[in-house]
């Protein structure tokens, strides 16, 4: 009773800390969700193709992607094809060959998902093959979405 | 007011905050649970490395090959006859599983090949869906081989491998495509 009583009598109460590591995990958890590692901004339409045998690529370290597909134009219309790695829409195709080139010797294992508009045309997927066969990046996926009307 | 007052008198009142290690852990199951990490899937292909021009590309006899050919119209030529991407899965099934039985179809598993032909205006469309007709007839294939080890189907078998363990089936059943190279078109 005489303990309680010199409890109530502390001139400063002090503020609880017991929540924080609470609040820090919040706070953590908070920036977890949020945080978007660099997306990169595709210039291209994309729409992929529906496939059945697919298999998964788990070493996302390993892939590099290529977009081809028509050129986004601002108001829902859609322009010419194009091709697009990283950030950049490459207008020269050879161009291709030396970037993917440079890719490989940094990651030797390197995979090139071919992310293609599906009403794209054979033309640009073979002349970009050509440039990845030339560079020696020979390791390639089609990039699908599961096709849903048959389950 | 007279609550007020009565509150403010009281001297070190304290949040209760048994409750807020609850709050977070329900938050962090609730986004454990709702978080998606997109996987890419796709159809996995190897393309041949560029031509060296010393050396020839292997001959493959003609029974050995099984031509598919996509033109710009969408029509699809499966060894020089009118056909639909339909048919491609049961063709590619007889062609590398025929052992030599039929004069028309592949020698052995190991010898058979299958290739595809594109023209440069085929819709990407059709040629995947050609693509996944040819790699469904392989993995058929490697399913019922699956089992007669026994094991459930193929996909169990490959998650059981260990790390560099030889890929039994594949090896006795290999997919071989070959993409050949598009005609210019017009």
């Amino acid at each position: 009773m005489a303990a309680h009583f010199t409890k109530k009598s502390k001139a400063k109460p002090e503020i609880s800390t017991a929540s924080l590591p609470d609040i820090i995990f919040m706070l953590l958890i908070f920036f977890m969700v949020t945080t978007v590692l660099r997306e990169q901004e595709v210039q291209v339409r994309t729409i992929l193709p529906q496939a059945e045998a697919l298999t998964k690529i788990e070493q996302k370290r390993y892939v590099s992607y290529v977009w081809m597909g028509p050129e986004k134009m601002p108001g829902n219309r859609v322009g010419d094809t194009k091709v697009q790695i990283d950030d950049a829409v490459i207008e020269d195709l050879t161009n291709v060959r030396s970037i993917m080139y440079r890719k490989l010797s940094e990651q030797p294992r390197l995979i090139v998902s071919l992310r293609v508009d599906e009403e794209s045309e054979m033309g640009v997927v073979t002349d970009v093959q050509g440039e990845l066969r030339k560079a020696g990046t020979l390791r390639i996926s089609y990039s699908s979405r599961r096709d849903i009307s048959n389950i | 007011m007279g609550i007020l007052a009565k509150k403010k008198n009281r001297q070190g009142a304290e949040i209760p905050t048994s409750s807020m290690a609850d709050i977070a852990f329900l938050l962090l199951i609730f986004f454990l649970v709702t978080t998606t990490i997109d996987v890419d899937t796709g159809i996995g292909m190897t393309l041949p490395p560029e031509p060296d021009e010393t050396t020839p590309p292997p001959p493959v006899s003609d029974r050995n090959m099984l031509k598919i050919l996509i033109n710009a119209q969408g029509q699809v030529l499966l060894e020089d006859l009118p056909s639909s991407v339909g048919q491609i899965r049961n063709e590619v099934l007889t062609h590398v599983q025929n052992n030599g039985a039929d004069a028309r179809y592949s020698d052995s598993p190991s010898k058979a090949v299958v290739s595809i032909k594109t023209d440069r205006l085929t819709p990407y469309n059709l040629y995947i869906q050609t693509l996944d007709e040819v790699w469904m007839a392989y993995f058929e294939i490697w399913d019922i081989e699956a089992r007669t080890m026994g094991h459930a189907n193929y996909v169990e078998y490959r998650s059981e491998l260990e790390a560099g363990e030889e890929n039994e089936i594949r090896d006795k059943w290999p997919a071989q495509v070959s993409l050949a190279e598009p005609d210019p078109g017009n």
